[in-house]
């Protein structure tokens, strides 16, 4: 539904904003996986695949910085500019939406509060802004996390199963955010188990991988 | 994990430091470290305990510093090798090293206990108690402690490569801090005056009396580097098990 | 840099103020530990007056442990250590703002708390400032170390006990100095001394310690 999107980006040859070589990983003296090679360039989406304990939330986070790359090598030819939402949502139950959207924004740039309010009206927080995180729902939480990706620029965005403990019409939502993010430039490496409804999604199977590495 | 991502250093210094690499290295110098622990610690304990004079005030309880001694002196050298071991396996990323550091631990941790038993058994004859808290004894005491910290965190953690990098800075900043725990003991000690004189602070050991300590020093090192070798390449062999060369080097056993 | 570090301890500080237990249980458990001490021993002036130092200072290391938890634990089990690891800013800077909320929260009051219980234990009024003193200075080292424990331990799932077998070893040093201050000043004698023995281990913390527990904040992300 969304192929004239990428009809669009490829008369010019995007820029690669990550570039995965030989990469290996190897937790609990367990090797995940070895030799992954990929090139997200500007205005992709790749899917992360694989059964649970492939690696998948392993690699986003090597990618990330927050594991260290043994073998191998990760690189941003553009400079490393990402966001990075995890497993764990980084909420302050004691904190309100708005504040938790401060902080966690304040970490790469400043923003006003009118735009954080923007945001969460984006994401469907409209009147929830105040409200504490902890009176709110698994799905209300997560889409705090995701009123991040209305505020900072990074190009590059890491999200580990951002689709989980949304509704419906947030499903939607999401994969709308994705496509105006990849038609300005963006790029997205994501994890999870549903199938995304976008096209062109590039699909990175790590069941493959494990194979490799046994 | 930056800042020690970027140290790079030629590349015979990682061939060096391959696990299999130490563990035949390891096999070829123990027979050296076995054969000088045993001239040494022979001769120290012969003329020690039998040839060296009786003191003046102690009589014969005094040779027990012929063990006492150096098992302190190594309960402190040991956790430094942990601490400089440790800081190698961080910067250069080096297996290996971390492997020197875990068998550390336990060799450490025996000297130290030593230290103290021995420590306790020579307080009785010379103060009349098992426990006084004079200077030494009680920086062995620390020391204990210090090793008792990185054993938990080493058994906490059950990643092994996790655990090795946790502990080689527990034990940097140990390292960094005996010299700091000591003075301050010994100077908490003089300022209590607990004992009027310390075990073996003698203005003048005579050398009929002082070599064998040496002697033992000297012993009690090469038995330190025996054993530390020897618990090196048991890690070796277990954390490597997946390797074929380990497999061909335990069907040849 | 600073306004990372500032925004870090604005964020601490209003996250204690919305939960205060954090900050009151260790002083309260710091009282009640100088309280148990005559009810185990004697209540007798002569003899409390004597272990007063040492009583007080001992509880202040024992409370300091016990509030090292709020330093990293929360914000590994939310994901929010991941987030402040990814900020482009320096780990260390990190720690620094931590370890000032950490101190602001644990160590000041407990510096502030001391005359009350030290006149409960019948502290000659000579020897006060000196405890005030020894207290002010050395409380920032025991958040220091105890920001490496902390960090050490933050993926490890029986953590509080086993901060204390990392840190205690590490603060004796600071416990002798403490004591030895009170303990001069008791006896009329000078404590600057003392002090300058406990400012430089302050200064040798604030080199060694950030380093360290930013280094071990990253190694526990491997087990996260």
């Amino acid at each position: 539904m969304y192929a004239e999107v990428f009809t669009t980006m490829q008369s010019t040859t995007p820029p690669t904003l990550l570039q995965v070589d030989q990469l290996a990983c190897e937790r609990d003296e367990r090797s995940l996986f070895v030799g992954l090679q990929f090139t997200v360039k500007a205005g992709e989406i790749w899917h992360i695949k694989g059964p649970n304990g492939a690696g998948k939330t392993s690699l986003l986070r090597q990618l990330a910085g927050l594991l260290p790359v043994d073998q191998g090598q990760v690189s941003f030819p553009t400079g490393k500019q990402l966001l990075y939402i995890g497993h764990k949502l980084s909420i302050k139950d004691q904190l309100s939406a708005n504040e938790n959207l401060s902080w966690l924004t304040a970490l790469t740039v400043s923003s006003t509060e009118n735009q954080r309010y923007a945001a969460l009206e984006k994401v469907g927080l409209r009147g929830y802004e105040e409200s504490l995180a902890a009176q709110l729902s698994a799905g209300q939480r997560r889409r705090i996390a995701l009123a991040r990706l209305h505020l900072n620029p990074a190009p590059l965005w890491l999200l580990d199963e951002p689709l989980t403990a949304m509704d419906q019409q947030g499903v939607m939502d999401e994969q709308r955010w994705f496509v105006e993010h990849l038609r300005t430039g963006g790029a997205i490496v994501l994890t999870s188990h549903q199938d995304l409804l976008l096209d062109n999604v590039k699909i990175l199977d790590l069941s493959a991988a494990v194979e490799a590495a046994l | 994990m930056s800042w020690f991502d970027n140290w790079h250093l030629p590349k015979w210094f990682y061939q060096m430091a391959s696990p299999k690499w130490f563990f035949d290295f390891g096999a070829r110098l123990q027979p050296w470290f076995a054969a000088l622990a045993l001239l040494f610690i022979v001769c120290g304990l012969v003329w020690g305990l039998l040839y060296a004079p009786a003191d003046y005030q102690q009589g014969n309880s005094f040779r027990i510093m012929y063990v006492h001694v150096p098992a302190a002196i190594l309960s402190q050298s040991i956790f430094l090798m942990m601490g400089v071991t440790g800081a190698i396996g961080l910067i250069w990323k080096m297996k290996v090293a971390f492997m020197v550091a875990r068998a550390c631990t336990l060799v450490g941790a025996s000297f130290t206990a030593l230290a103290l038993i021995t420590g306790a058994i020579w307080g009785k004859p010379t103060w009349g108690a098992y426990w006084v808290w004079d200077a030494r004894l009680t920086s062995t005491l620390i020391m204990l402690f210090l090793y008792t910290g990185v054993m938990a965190l080493n058994q906490a953690i059950a990643d092994r490569s996790v655990a090795g990098r946790a502990t080689a800075i527990l034990a940097i900043i140990g390292s960094i801090n005996i010299p700091v725990i000591k003075y301050s003991v010994e100077w908490w000690n003089t300022l209590h005056q607990a004992s009027t004189f310390t075990l073996t602070a003698k203005p003048s050991m005579p050398p009929e009396m002082y070599m064998p300590l040496l002697f033992m020093v000297l012993g009690c090192y090469c038995l330190c580097a025996w054993l530390v070798v020897q618990g090196t390449r048991n890690e070796i062999l277990d954390q490597e098990r997946q390797a074929s060369w380990v497999a061909r080097y335990l069907e040849d056993q | 840099m600073m306004s990372f570090v500032l925004s870090i301890i604005r964020r601490d500080l209003l996250l204690v103020m919305r939960y205060p237990a954090e900050m009151v249980n260790p002083l309260v458990f710091f009282v009640l530990v100088v309280a148990l001490f005559p009810m185990g021993v004697s209540p007798e002036a002569k003899l409390l007056s004597q272990a007063a130092a040492g009583v007080v200072w001992v509880a202040a290391l024992l409370a300091t442990l016990l509030s090292l938890d709020i330093l990293f634990k929360a914000d590994f089990a939310d994901g929010s250590l991941e987030q402040l690891l990814l900020a482009p800013q320096p780990v260390w800077a990190l720690v620094l703002a931590k370890v000032v909320v950490h101190w602001l929260v644990s160590g000041l009051p407990l510096v502030l708390l001391s005359p009350v219980v030290a006149t409960m234990l019948f502290l000659p009024t000579e020897a006060m400032p000196a405890l005030l003193l020894s207290l002010l200075v050395g409380t920032p080292t025991l958040s220091l170390f105890g920001a490496v424990g902390a960090a050490l331990v933050t993926g490890v799932k029986t953590g509080g006990m086993l901060i204390s077998l990392l840190v205690l070893p590490l603060y004796i040093p600071v416990l002798l100095f403490g004591t030895g201050a009170v303990a001069a000043a008791a006896q009329g004698m000078p404590v600057a001394g003392y002090l300058a023995y406990l400012g430089a281990m302050l200064v040798f913390a604030l080199m060694v310690t950030p380093w360290a527990a930013a280094t071990a904040l990253k190694i526990g992300q491997m087990q996260g």
